[in-house]
């Protein structure tokens, strides 16, 4: 592999990292507050399918990812109401801290597996880490427990700003992690990722480990998933075992489907789409809000098969593959 | 030994409803190579149509024995109006695309037949535990237990040879089957695909709604039901192979066991302990019990 491919895509990706960033940071500060609170939620969600849509490349589906969100999630929490851990920064490091270690022993494991038998095993353990969290007095059983506001480098803003500044936190992880994640994409490995997707053995044929590969690519997206999960708490100020439930898992893949293959911020954007449509749907339609996303998938599968990048390459008139 | 024989009656009844729905489920995979998130929800149809009717019958003074074939009467009807809709209306839509794709259709399927049941059946509990004492009681050493949960494993015992038997020694089973290995080949022998699927669907419909419908005596009918039993009826094929008759019936007493073990042993441990035994069972076989070794493309 030539290195010079891999340069350009890293400058690109920091740069359109920057430039979307001091974007988003400068909506934190002027978008309504409840916009703010769903662009939060949006991001720190988003982040988890970042790491779904890691794992889709190179060809598996997890369907338990809320296994690492709610690892993330509870350790955040627990620091923050037992340890007396505040702080924004050091609890979206200890939630992704979080998620990498409970991936760590299953990785190996996980790695063995695809298709169905992936999804499902996936599954398995996240909904193993629900039934211990519903039935652990100690983690606030089936009712979770609450979370006050973080503070910054020992900082508590004020009621009037503390939207905005936390938004500003989310938004840089997201970023960082974002951007981070698009750079592996491009990387020889991340590339023999999609090899894998396509032809596991040819890869193994040609002298790389895939069982290397996959547990990299695991990790990654437990550490993505666990930092989203502390995210999450800090956007939503509560947590409950929901977080490992199975249909949490089901929203994270998705909003990865709905992105596509091909591009981080189409993932961003699709999480975005989704808490708009869940958070208009439950708004105007409070008792049949299933209903409408149900419906909202059904079109999203319809009419965008490949997903919201492949609407971008649609409309600049490029083809799919030429797309990054 | 009164504990042994309590866990092995509630594990095998358990197991006896949890079979005829994944049988469902892994037939519809079989020929059609979906895995349906929805299967849950025709459960739960199942058992507010089952409900529902029983209540109907029950206020026309229509004796409880007549009302039990009301319960099959309620599963046939689900899935001869919903199944055809679902599976012409929706799913031939997105026949060919990729099998993720085709689950999170089925998912979207799920969610709107959330919303569905609380319009039609708003969220008060129903009950039709009336049937539940149909068949009396039954002593086994100091223990008594419910006639009905007997007559329950019969009827999965009944309708596990029925599908075999129906699959493996009828003209239509053969061809059923002959669609499962190559629908293209089947295509070009004249098959008729497209009803064979219809028929797949409608028949794995079924049986989803009559786990349901044969379940409502012993439960209370509300929302949430088809929630936890898709995932279990997963868990079941997973265990016992996809779109394996024996794998299923293997996957169920397992799941079913497990299940009753850890409720009178460890409570606490029965909302996990089926995924435990899942993921054990794939450590060693992670293909399931019963599945053919399949082919890698080189």
């Amino acid at each position: 592999m030539s290195g010079t491919p891999s340069k350009d895509a890293r400058r690109t990706a920091l740069v359109a990292g920057l430039g979307i960033g001091v974007a988003l940071i400068a909506f934190g500060w002027v978008a309504p507050k409840w916009l703010v609170s769903l662009s939060m939620l949006a991001l720190s969600l988003g982040l988890v399918s970042l790491g779904v849509l890691v794992l889709m490349r190179c060809g598996v589906v997890p369907f338990g990812q809320g296994l690492v969100y709610a690892a993330g999630g509870y350790a955040a929490a627990l620091a923050f109401n037992k340890w007396g851990l505040t702080d924004a920064l050091a609890l979206s490091m200890l939630g992704a801290l979080a998620g990498f270690l409970i991936t760590l022993p299953f990785a190996p494991f996980l790695a063995r597996y695809r298709g169905i038998f992936f999804a499902m095993l996936t599954l398995a353990l996240s909904m193993v880490l629900y039934g211990v969290l519903m039935k652990s007095e100690s983690m606030g059983g089936s009712d979770g427990f609450n979370v006050t506001r973080a503070t910054i480098f020992g900082w508590r803003a004020p009621d009037a700003q503390a939207p905005a500044v936390l938004h500003t936190v989310v938004v840089l992880v997201t970023v960082v992690f974002g951007v981070l994640t698009r750079i592996y994409c491009d990387s020889a490995r991340g590339l023999v990722s999609q090899a894998i997707r396509d032809n596991e053995l040819r890869v193994e044929y040609l002298g790389v480990s895939v069982a290397r590969v996959m547990i990299t690519n695991l990790l990654i997206a437990g550490t993505l998933g666990g930092a989203g999960g502390a995210l999450s708490i800090l956007a939503l100020g509560h947590i409950d075992p929901q977080f490992s439930y199975w249909t949490t898992s089901g929203e994270f893949v998705f909003v990865a489907i709905l992105a596509g293959h091909h591009s981080v911020v189409a993932l961003f954007a699709s999480s975005f789409i989704l808490e708009l449509v869940r958070s208009y749907s439950s708004a105007y339609f409070p008792n049949m809000w299933q209903l409408a996303l149900g419906v909202f998938l059904l079109l999203v599968i319809r009419f965008l098969p490949n997903g919201l990048g492949s609407l971008q390459a649609r409309l600049t008139g490029k083809s799919e593959g030429a797309q990054r | 030994m009164t504990l042994l024989t309590t866990i092995l009656v509630d594990g095998i009844t358990y197991a006896s409803w949890l079979f005829i729905v994944a049988l469902g489920l892994t037939l519809v995979f079989g020929v059609l190579k979906i895995l349906n998130i929805a299967h849950g929800s025709f459960y739960a149809i199942g058992a507010y149509a089952g409900a529902s009717l029983a209540t109907v019958l029950a206020a026309q003074k229509i004796s409880p024995a007549f009302a039990l074939v009301g319960l099959v009467l309620a599963a046939i009807l689900v899935a001869a109006l919903l199944a055809p809709l679902v599976e012409r209306g929706l799913l031939r839509v997105f026949y060919g695309r990729d099998e993720v794709l085709l689950v999170l259709v089925t998912y979207a399927l799920f969610l709107i037949f959330e919303d569905a049941m609380k319009l039609a059946w708003g969220t008060n509990p129903y009950y039709a535990s009336d049937l539940y004492q149909v068949f009396g009681n039954i002593n086994i050493g100091k223990q008594t237990y419910v006639g009905y949960d007997f007559a329950l494993i019969a009827l999965a015992v009944l309708v596990g040879i029925g599908v075999w038997w129906g699959l493996n020694r009828t003209k239509l089973g053969k061809i059923v089957t002959a669609v499962i290995h190559s629908a293209e080949i089947a295509a070009s022998m004249g098959v008729k695909v497209n009803r064979i699927y219809t028929f797949a669907f409608m028949f794995g419909i079924f049986l989803a709604a009559l786990g349901g419908a044969l379940t409502a005596p012993m439960i209370s009918v509300q929302p949430g039901l088809s929630v936890g039993v898709v995932i279990v009826s997963f868990a079941v094929v997973i265990i016992g192979g996809l779109g394996s008759i024996e794998g299923a019936a293997i996957g169920a007493l397992v799941v079913g066991l497990a299940r009753a073990a850890a409720v009178h042993i460890y409570p606490p441990a029965e909302l996990f302990s089926i995924y435990v035994v899942m993921a054990a069972i794939l450590f060693f076989r992670p293909e399931g019990l019963f599945q053919r070794i399949q082919a890698r493309k080189i």
